[in-house]
């Protein structure tokens, strides 16, 4: 049994609990862009990317039993990092425990900024298109 | 000997540039997307609601009068900023993207038919480019593109082979926003004229820039918004040559735009109120006054030479960055440098130099075509304005070669 979405997201607010300023938090971020499992080209298609004005995003999704597992990548490192630690929440749970996760952590760890609704990147997309997988996996 | 301006006065009248963005101060090189206001325009749209706001044209009440008084002192303003040949030849618009709908809806629809032909250029501003696709779609009109070259200067020879009696209208910027070249309007209106073309151009980025003398150019349209003049959002102006205003259909129906209104049919009103339709934006247009007001009191040799002086200053820095490619290196540009850094993602910068404080624009630009012509997914745009300062360069050259270490 894995750990549940929220015990996840704790792990994350404790991991950049540990930086006090804001370049040590973003080379963190960097760092987990990086590493970032690759993605299959096989699914960096057209139907997968998720439009934001600036920078590419796929996502994938695929039903594992009666767990979820997303694989994504964008082409600005920063974003990618987001999408890390969104996997890393999201991915490998029940399309009823995604559909009901409150991603509070992106806030506590102090990233809210880049949610908002500047058109600057794919990722509230990304969160919105997450769910509906689950709703169409559930 | 150019007289220089006194940057920390000027600096002192614009209330945004001091503040801690991120703990840091701000450093605002976003220019070319707003400018910032100074102090007059805030107090003159505060005043405005404080003590004059009243509906205009039609009220006979002291407010009404004073309202009235001060949102046609602008149209004079903007007349001679321009040097119109009248005040009726200043439309107000919301803006320049409005100024250049109505002209594709009402000179547009009424002179493009099947067959012909509208100019655009590869650098243009989508808002310079869609219009002109939805009239010529409605007519079955076609769109011509000027090539543009490697460094961003657009191919008058080109031009030239484009243009023929079928061409009712090129649309092409005076300034490039995505990368700052100054295009030779004066070539490009003159050809156009000896095919019998009129000729809109897209003044968005030039009016804080250069100076704009609408007869001396020959200008048939010319197009902006305030905001980019130091002025409030919500305005904009388009100027038009008398015959071309007076023979162009009505754009909006509404109030304003009428001289008598039955159910057996309507007479509209002259210009300029033919084309603004419905209470206008008051307060801002009586701002932009003011903005016009401080802009006009900088002597403009003086503004000149600082933007050129931060432009050069910039450049020569920012060439020494390892991997950094400049793009648009027109001999003729404003002070915007569009670069981009091997193997880094414009996002990535424009993300960590903000949390430095510093403001610069990522990404496309509203310009796709140009981004496609040169095969970049975006650039990293710093755009000037006079109130910008050496010591800023200083530390933006530096912090994005800190952000480029984060990055590496």
């Amino acid at each position: 049994m894995g750990k549940s979405i929220n015990e996840i997201q704790e792990e994350l607010i404790e991991e950049f609990g540990l930086f006090e300023d804001w370049a040590d938090k973003y080379e963190y971020l960097i760092d987990l862009g990086k590493k970032l499992a690759p993605m299959s080209d096989a699914f960096k298609t057209e139907e997968n990317v998720i439009k934001g004005c600036q920078s590419r995003v796929w996502l994938h999704a695929e039903k594992q039993g009666d767990l979820v597992v997303f694989q994504a990548d964008s082409e600005a490192i920063i974003v990618k990092g987001m999408i890390s630690m969104l996997i890393r929440v999201l991915s490998n749970h029940t399309p009823a425990e995604i559909l009901a996760a409150d991603l509070y952590f992106i806030e506590q760890i102090g990233m809210s900024q880049h949610l908002a609704q500047t058109r600057s990147n794919g990722l509230v997309s990304m969160v919105k298109q997450m769910q509906h997988y689950a709703l169409a996996f559930s | 000997m150019t007289e220089t301006l006194n940057i920390d006065q000027i600096r002192a009248d614009f209330p945004v540039l001091h503040q801690q963005v991120n703990k840091a101060p701000l450093i605002y090189f976003d220019n070319a997307a707003t400018t910032q206001k100074p102090k007059a325009v805030i107090d003159a749209l505060s005043a405005y609601y404080e003590q004059d706001n009243a509906n205009i044209h039609r009220g006979i009440h002291t407010l009404a009068e004073r309202a009235t008084t001060a949102y046609e002192l602008t149209r004079k303003k903007l007349a001679a900023f321009l040097n119109a040949p009248s005040t009726d030849q200043i439309i107000f618009t919301s803006g320049t993207t409005a100024g250049i709908n109505l002209v594709a809806q009402t000179f547009g629809r009424a002179n493009v038919g099947k067959g012909d032909q509208i100019i655009v250029s590869n650098l243009e501003h989508h808002s310079n480019i869609v219009p002109w696709q939805m009239i010529a779609e409605e007519k079955g009109a076609e769109i011509k593109v000027i090539p543009v070259s490697d460094a961003g200067v657009l191919d008058i020879e080109a031009y030239k082979a484009l243009l023929n009696p079928k061409v009712k209208l090129v649309a092409v910027n005076h300034v490039s926003n995505a990368i700052g070249t100054i295009n030779p309007i004066v070539e490009i209106i003159s050809l156009a004229h000896e095919v019998g073309a009129k000729v809109l151009i897209d003044g968005a980025q030039s009016v804080a820039h250069l100076a704009v003398d609408v007869q001396a150019l020959d200008m048939d349209f010319f197009v902006f918004s305030a905001h980019k003049l130091f002025g409030p959002t919500g305005v904009g102006v388009l100027y038009g040559k008398r015959d071309l205003l007076e023979s162009m259909p009505p754009y909006q129906g509404g109030g304003e735009m009428i001289k008598e209104v039955s159910f057996s049919g309507t007479t509209y009103n002259e210009l300029p109120y033919k084309f603004e339709a419905g209470t206008p934006n008051i307060a801002d247009v009586i701002a932009f006054g003011a903005a016009l007001d401080y802009v006009q009191a900088i002597p403009s040799e003086a503004l000149a030479a600082q933007e050129e002086a931060l432009l050069a200053y910039a450049t020569q820095k920012l060439q020494l960055i390892p991997g950094l490619r400049i793009v648009g290196t027109a001999p003729e540009k404003i002070a915007v440098i569009s670069f981009v850094i091997d193997g880094v993602h414009p996002q990535d910068i424009g993300v960590l130099l903000d949390k430095f404080g510093i403001a610069i624009r990522t990404g496309h630009h509203c310009a796709q075509p140009l981004m496609q012509r040169y095969e970049l997914v975006g650039t990293c745009r710093a755009s000037f304005a006079f109130y910008n300062t050496f010591e800023e360069i200083d530390r933006f050259v530096l912090c994005l070669e800190k952000t480029l270490q984060m990055l590496g």
